[in-house]
Order: structure tokens, then C-alpha cells, then sequence
């Protein structure tokens, strides 16, 4: 978890002097999970409970904590909507609540490679303005840059479905 | 028998009440009641203001007998350690018993005060019905009611002056409940409602506010637009405590202006926070209350950059109390140093919990402010790193304070410098202020800092220990050493039975004590129950709830074990998770 917690020290974390013996059973057990693993979500789900001690009043009324609503827009539907991307653990999960909000499906197909098969296509504006389609970088990194959602409808031409790259494409054109 | 005491046994009551009059704090009148029997009466009948700092120390019955003419009632309920999820829902500290028996002894209840407890609309309700000369109700990181318990005391409390809502956990029904103030409501001096979710009634806000020419302090929530906030600095000038709910405009817009210009006119404001919603360049239009703030609360404040922080900060000359996320970084806490002379506590918040290399202040923060402040005597500081060189240069600078808590987001880290613990550091802390009465502490941390503890801390009343120590011997040197400590709560730490039963009649001396997550078998904690019947020991025991208690191995670890001293006994309201022993 802490890389570099002081000038060389290993992050295995345990109680009791550095360099002495290190005691035996659940000491350290809660942070057994912590191994310089990089990725925030693990950090969250081993999360020592209640540390650093911030009230939980506070942790949810913060802004780095609760809730990430974003803005969700479908081709064709009347009105946008909005999805807490805190509620969700990932992709497939985004995926299906948004299937719920707008009462359809097949909006992961997209996502899932090349297929010809699929009607929609979930594409996030991040933080740079740039337009990406939904799925290439790990979940937290999504969660952190994306500003807003939406969901494109493939536009049906001479019965040829477009691949996504052309969808993106015409869009930055339109901006 | 000398003749001052003769003359003090024949004063008569009236004087002696009159005398006892001007005894506000607790701590006095408590003091005065043990003189003698007939000190005991004349005070027990004039008191009207009582603290109790655990409501399962007494019953309402017993509170309501010694006290008949009790008008203020401040009442605490769950374990501190409850603001950070180590207590589960439904552990108890209902106020419903307590309102109930004080309505049906006919007590004139005037205010009431409540910290950490389950508060129902039933009570609110019943609270607000029965007693007609109710004026204040302050309710502090309590939950279970909604709005329409706040409906029922708008629309009941015909006297109500003062309704403060702190970070307490409220089911938002989105019901009209500040519409519920009658038109014949205008004592109002004190509202606040930022920790609300809901949208209020804006109109019927601005009317209440228009009609309560008494009113100094106002804490509105995130849904009250700028717009309105800047229409009721118009019609209330008089506020001298703000909260402003957002604080998102467009900078060059005529409401922008508007609200410049009715802040300039707002020349009593003292105390401001808020802030829900902000955006940095509209900051500006506070700039000319700035100058003579002395409590400023920019913690929930999300996404300020320190360059605008810091430009706030240079125009607070007068600041008193400070609370602040950390992204003010180290060169901000600098300017606070170099400008605020006149600060006093201090409190820097995490913006990133999880703190991975991002958190924006050191040690190097810490030292500025404890040389450039020299009235400072109170400080929350959650860093990422710290030094034992550090500490003892605040200790140095800073022998003042009464309360030091400092939170390394890392529970075990080091000295940053060193790679040693942060003995030598906090130990500097306790020997140096001798007032302390507070000290959390964290970081890496031996037996070593306890010794110092118990030896130098001889003020403290309350110590708050997490991942710290090495043996029984730590918690000793404090159980032995600090004679006046009332609350002591423990987790994660190698302390086990030889420690708490040492001096079981310590406990009696101390509000309360908790542990968890540490050495304490179920044996030791049962023998300590029957040793001392004053005390109610608690195990709280999630996993095994349901389980046959007597199956328990009394060799297990206890995961979570809270005792307390109490004339009530054990509680009746105990959830089946919670054992009293």
C-alpha cells in the first residue's frame, strides 16, 4: 500500500519494532491484504475498517468519497439520465444497470471484440474532452476520468453494421 | 471547629443557592455536592443544567429524582469509536426513554442536547408535545429520524430558539418540515440544517428567516442555490454564524454581484463554513467578511486549489478556528502560519482517504504552524508522514495545547527521517504540555511512548491508541499513570488480560473503556465483570450472534469488548449481538 513509507522500508507491515520478530497469527492480519498492490480498488476492498479514523458522516458527505454521478445520454431516448459509478464494481455492472435504465440490451456487446452483432456502442467523455469507447482501461481509472456516458445506437446503412472506431470517428467530426 | 465552617453550616438555603448560582461548570456543582448532606440538597434542588457523558451510567428515574427542576439535558450515547464503523447498527443508545420519563414526570424541559444517539420521530414527536417551554434541541452525529420528526418540533415548539443539526444521519422524506414553523414563530436565533439532503421550501425559508430578527446563525444545506442565500444575507445582516449551502455561480454574473455586496453589508458575521459545492472563483465574494472572521469551516469544501485557499487565507487575519482539507498542502499551511496569529485550533482534513503518495501535508506543515501560531492549542492533523524531530519542535514551540490528535494515514508508519518509532516524538508532546487533556496518536509505536505517557501526561482525560505497543506493559504504564484519564479506547493493539485486570478498580475512577481487536480473552473479561459489579461489560460479538453462549470457550480472543461504570445495571435494551457479562 505505501510505497516508500520511509526511506527504504518494506511494506510489509506488522506490529512491533522493524527488524524484530515478527509476531505470530492475526497481528498483521489485516494488512496481510496490503502488498504494494497498485490497484485502488483492492486498496478498498481490504480496507482496514475504520482507518484513517475519519467519521463517517464525513467520508460520505466528501467529495473524493459517496457518490460519482454521471450523466448518461442514449441515442434516440427523450431524456438523459444519471448513473453513480460508486455503486458499481465494473464494467458488466455499469453495463447492466444501464441496460435497466433504458430498458434495453445488448449494450455490452460492443465491448466484447469485432462482432458484427451488436446495436450499441458505450462510449465516456474523460477529463481530456476526448471521447473513448468504454472498457479499455482498468474500472477505477474509468471511474475516476469519465465525465459523462453515452450510449450510441449503431445507424443501420444498406444493412451494414459500422464498427466502432467509425462511430468515434463521426463524432469527433461533429465536435 | 473553626468559625468560617460554623458560619457556612448556618447559612440559610437561599444563600447558599444563591452562592451555588454562580456555579456553571458541571464540574463545580458536582464538586460542591459532595461537600455535605446539606449542600447536596440545596444544590440538587437549584441545578438545572446536567451532563451525562454515557446514558447507560444512570437511569432517566434516577436523573429525574436528584434533579427536579432539571431544564437542560445533554446526554451522550455511543462509544466515540462508533464514527468509524467499528460499532454495529442497533448497539442502542435510544433518547426515547429518557424524553418519555421526563414527560411524565412533568419536568420543564428547555433544551436538549445529544451527541451520538438514535433519536426516532416518535421521541421527536413526543418531545415536541410535551413540553411547552422547549427551546433548544442540538443534535450531534445522531440518527434514526427523518423529517417529519423536524416537523413536528417546527410545528410544536412554540418558544423554539435554537435547532442545530450536526452531521447526523437523517432519512430526507423531502416533506415540507421547514414550512412547519407558523407564521407566529419569530424566536428563532439559532437553524441549522446543512446535513440535510433534501430541498427545502425556499420561499417559506426566506419568510421564516425575514420574520426572526433574532436570529444569529444560520447553516443551510447543499440545495439552497446561491441565489437565495444571497436574498436572505439581505434580509438578515444581523448573522454573525454562517453556512452556505452551495457556493456555484458564474463570476461575472449579476448575482455574483448582488451577493458581494450583501456579504459586504453582513458586518457581524464571525463564523463561517459550508461551502457544499464550491467554485474556487467565486471565493472572491467573501473576501471582505474575511477580515474579520474567527472560525472558518472549509471541510467539506471539495476541489478548492491550494493557490485559491491560500488567497483566502491571506485576508483571515482575525482566525480563531480553522478547519481545512489538506489539499492546502505544506506552502499553505505556511501562509496560515505567517498570517493567522491569532489561531487556536487547527484541523486538516484528508481530501484522498486512501492516500496513495497523494496526501499534500508532512511534518513540514505541522512545524510552520507551531511557530508561527502561538496561541495555538488544539489540533486534528491527518499527514502522510512525520518525523520524531518533527514533534519535538512543536513540542518545543507549542506547550500549550489541550488537545492533540494526529492521524498518519499509514496506522504504522515511521519516522519518516529515522525509520525509528515516533516514541521520542509524542513523548516530547506529553512533556511538554502539561494541560493536555486529549492525545490520539499513531504512526509506528512501542511500549516506549506509553511509559512516557503515564509518566508525564498527568492532565489527560482522554487517549485514543490504534496499532500501537508491544505488550501488557503499555497499557499499564498508562492505567498506572494517568490519574485523571476518563476514556480510554484501544483497537488493534497487543494488550491483553495481565492488563486489564491489573487495577480493576480503575475503571470505576474512568467513564469508559474499549478495546478491540486486541488481546483480551473472554475468561478475563467475565472475571472482570464479576469483580466489579459497578461496571457493565459489554462484548460485542457480530458473528456469533444467536450462538449458545455458554459454548463460548472463554479462551477466545474478544473482538470487540466495551465496559463502562453505572449505577443502572445491566441494560434491558441490549441488541442480541451486545452481551453484558
Amino acid at each position: 500500500m505505501e510505497k516508500g513509507g520511509g526511506g527504504g522500508l518494506e511494506t510489509e507491515l506488522r506490529l512491533g519494532l522493524p527488524g524484530g520478530e515478527v509476531e505470530k497469527n492475526e497481528k498483521k492480519r489485516v494488512f496481510e491484504e496490503f502488498d504494494g498492490c497498485e490497484d485502488r480498488a483492492a486498496v478498498h476492498k481490504n480496507q482496514v475498517v475504520g482507518w484513517p479514523p475519519v467519521a463517517v458522516f464525513r467520508r460520505k458527505n466528501s467529495f473524493n468519497e459517496g457518490k460519482l454521478y454521471v450523466k448518461v445520454s442514449m441515442d434516440g431516448a427523450p431524456f438523459l439520465r444519471k448513473v453513480d459509478l460508486t455503486m458499481h464494481k465494473g464494467y458488466t455492472e455499469l453495463v447492466r444497470a444501464l441496460e435497466d435504465l433504458f430498458g434495453c440490451f445488448g449494450i455490452g456487446e460492443a465491448l466484447k471484440g469485432d462482432e458484427e452483432n451488436y446495436e450499441f456502442v458505450p462510449i465516456y467523455e474523460d477529463k481530456d474532452g476526448d471521447w473513448m469507447l468504454l472498457g479499455d482501461v482498468p474500472w477505477e481509472m474509468f471511474a475516476e476520468s469519465c465525465k459523462r456516458l453515452r450510449v450510441m445506437k449503431r445507424v443501420e446503412e444498406n444493412g451494414v453494421g459500422l464498427h466502432a472506431k467509425d462511430l468515434l470517428k463521426g463524432l469527433s467530426k461533429e465536435d | 471547629m473553626c468559625l468560617f465552617q460554623s458560619v457556612m453550616n448556618y447559612l440559610p438555603k437561599e444563600v447558599l443557592e444563591h452562592v451555588f448560582d454562580f456555579l456553571t461548570s458541571h464540574h463545580d456543582r458536582n464538586a460542591v455536592s459532595l461537600v455535605c448532606e446539606s449542600w447536596y440538597g440545596v444544590e440538587r434542588f437549584s441545578r438545572e443544567k446536567v451532563f451525562i457523558g454515557n446514558c447507560y451510567a444512570v437511569n432517566p428515574e434516577r436523573l429525574i429524582d436528584r434533579f427536579p427542576r432539571l431544564r437542560s439535558l445533554t446526554l451522550k450515547g455511543k462509544p466515540h469509536f462508533a464514527d468509524f464503523n467499528l460499532v454495529p447498527d442497533g448497539w442502542g443508545g435510544h433518547v426515547y426513554p429518557w424524553i418519555e420519563a421526563m414527560a411524565k414526570s412533568g419536568i420543564n424541559l428547555e433544551e436538549l442536547r445529544l451527541k451520538r444517539m438514535v433519536v426516532s420521530d416518535e421521541s421527536l414527536e413526543l418531545l415536541a408535545k410535551s413540553f411547552p417551554n422547549f427551546k433548544s434541541l442540538v443534535l450531534v452525529s445522531c440518527e434514526g429520524f427523518t423529517t417529519d420528526g423536524l416537523a413536528a418540533i417546527a410545528s410544536n415548539c412554540r418558544l423554539l430558539r435554537e435547532l442545530d443539526l450536526q452531521e447526523n444521519e437523517v432519512d430526507d422524506r423531502k416533506g415540507q418540515w421547514l414550512s412547519c414553523f407558523p407564521e407566529s414563530c419569530t424566536s428563532l436565533v439559532s437553524l441549522n440544517f446543512a446535513c440535510l439532503k433534501g430541498e427545502v421550501n425556499v420561499a417559506a425559508l426566506e419568510r421564516l428567516v425575514a420574520r426572526c430578527p433574532n436570529l444569529r446563525s444560520l447553516r443551510l444545506n447543499h440545495t439552497v442555490p446561491v441565489e437565495v442565500l444571497q436574498k436572505i444575507l439581505v434580509r438578515a445582516p444581523q448573522l454573525s454564524d454562517l453556512g452556505t449551502g452551495t457556493f456555484t455561480h458564474d463570476p461575472d454574473s449579476e448575482t455574483y454581484v448582488k451577493l458581494k455586496n450583501a456579504m459586504k453589508n453582513c458586518r457581524s458575521i464571525r463564523s463561517l463554513s459550508g461551502f457544499l459545492d464550491v467554485n474556487g472563483r467565486c471565493l472572491p465574494a467573501i473576501y471582505p467578511i474575511c477580515t474579520s472572521l474567527t472560525s472558518l469551516n472549509l471541510s467539506y469544501a471539495p476541489g478548492i486549489f491550494s493557490n485559491e485557499l491560500i488567497k483566502l487565507i491571506c485576508h483571515c487575519k482575525k482566525i480563531e478556528r480553522l478547519w481545512i482539507l489538506d489539499t492546502i498542502g505544506d506552502k499553505g499551511l505556511g501562509v496560515v502560519a505567517n498570517t493567522c496569529k491569532e489561531l487556536q485550533e487547527l484541523r486538516v482534513f484528508p481530501s484522498d482517504l486512501y492516500g496513495v503518495g497523494n496526501t499534500a501535508v508532512t511534518e513540514e506543515g505541522l512545524v510552520a504552524i507551531s511557530a508561527g501560531c502561538p496561541k495555538l492549542n488544539s489540533i486534528l492533523y491527518f499527514c502522510q508522514q512525520m518525523t520524531n524531530a518533527a514533534l519535538i519542535t512543536v513540542a518545543k514551540n507549542c506547550p500549550n495545547f489541550i488537545r492533540f490528535r494526529l492521524c498518519t494515514l499509514n496506522p504504522i508508519v515511521p519516522d519518516a527521517a529515522t525509520n525509528q518509532p515516533l516514541d521520542e516524538g509524542f513523548g516530547a508532546i506529553v512533556q511538554s504540555c502539561k494541560r493536555l487533556t486529549r492525545l490520539s496518536v499513531s504512526g509506528l509505536l512501542t511500549d516506549q511512548l506509553f511509559l512516557y505517557i503515564g509518566m508525564y501526561a498527568e492532565q489527560l482525560e482522554m487517549l485514543s491508541i490504534a496499532f500501537a505497543g508491544d505488550s501488557d506493559k503499555g497499557m499499564l504504564y498508562v492505567l498506572n499513570g494517568c490519574k485523571k484519564l476518563k476514556k480510554l479506547e484501544i483497537r488493534d493493539s497487543p494488550f491483553g488480560n495481565m492488563a486489564l485486570l491489573s487495577d480493576m478498580g480503575k475503571y470505576e475512577t474512568m467513564r469508559s473503556l474499549w478495546m478491540s481487536s486486541c488481546e483480551v480473552t473472554l475468561g478475563a473479561c467475565k472475571t472482570l465483570a464479576e469483580k466489579m459489579p459497578r461496571l457493565n461489560v459489554e462484548i460485542i460479538n457480530e458473528n456469533e450472534a444467536g450462538e449458545d453462549k455458554a459454548s463460548c470457550d472463554d479462551r477466545h480472543r474478544v473482538e470487540k469488548m466495551y465496559l463502562y461504570r453505572t449505577l443502572a445495571g445491566p441494560r434491558t435494551d441490549a441488541p442480541d449481538f451486545v452481551w453484558t457479562l
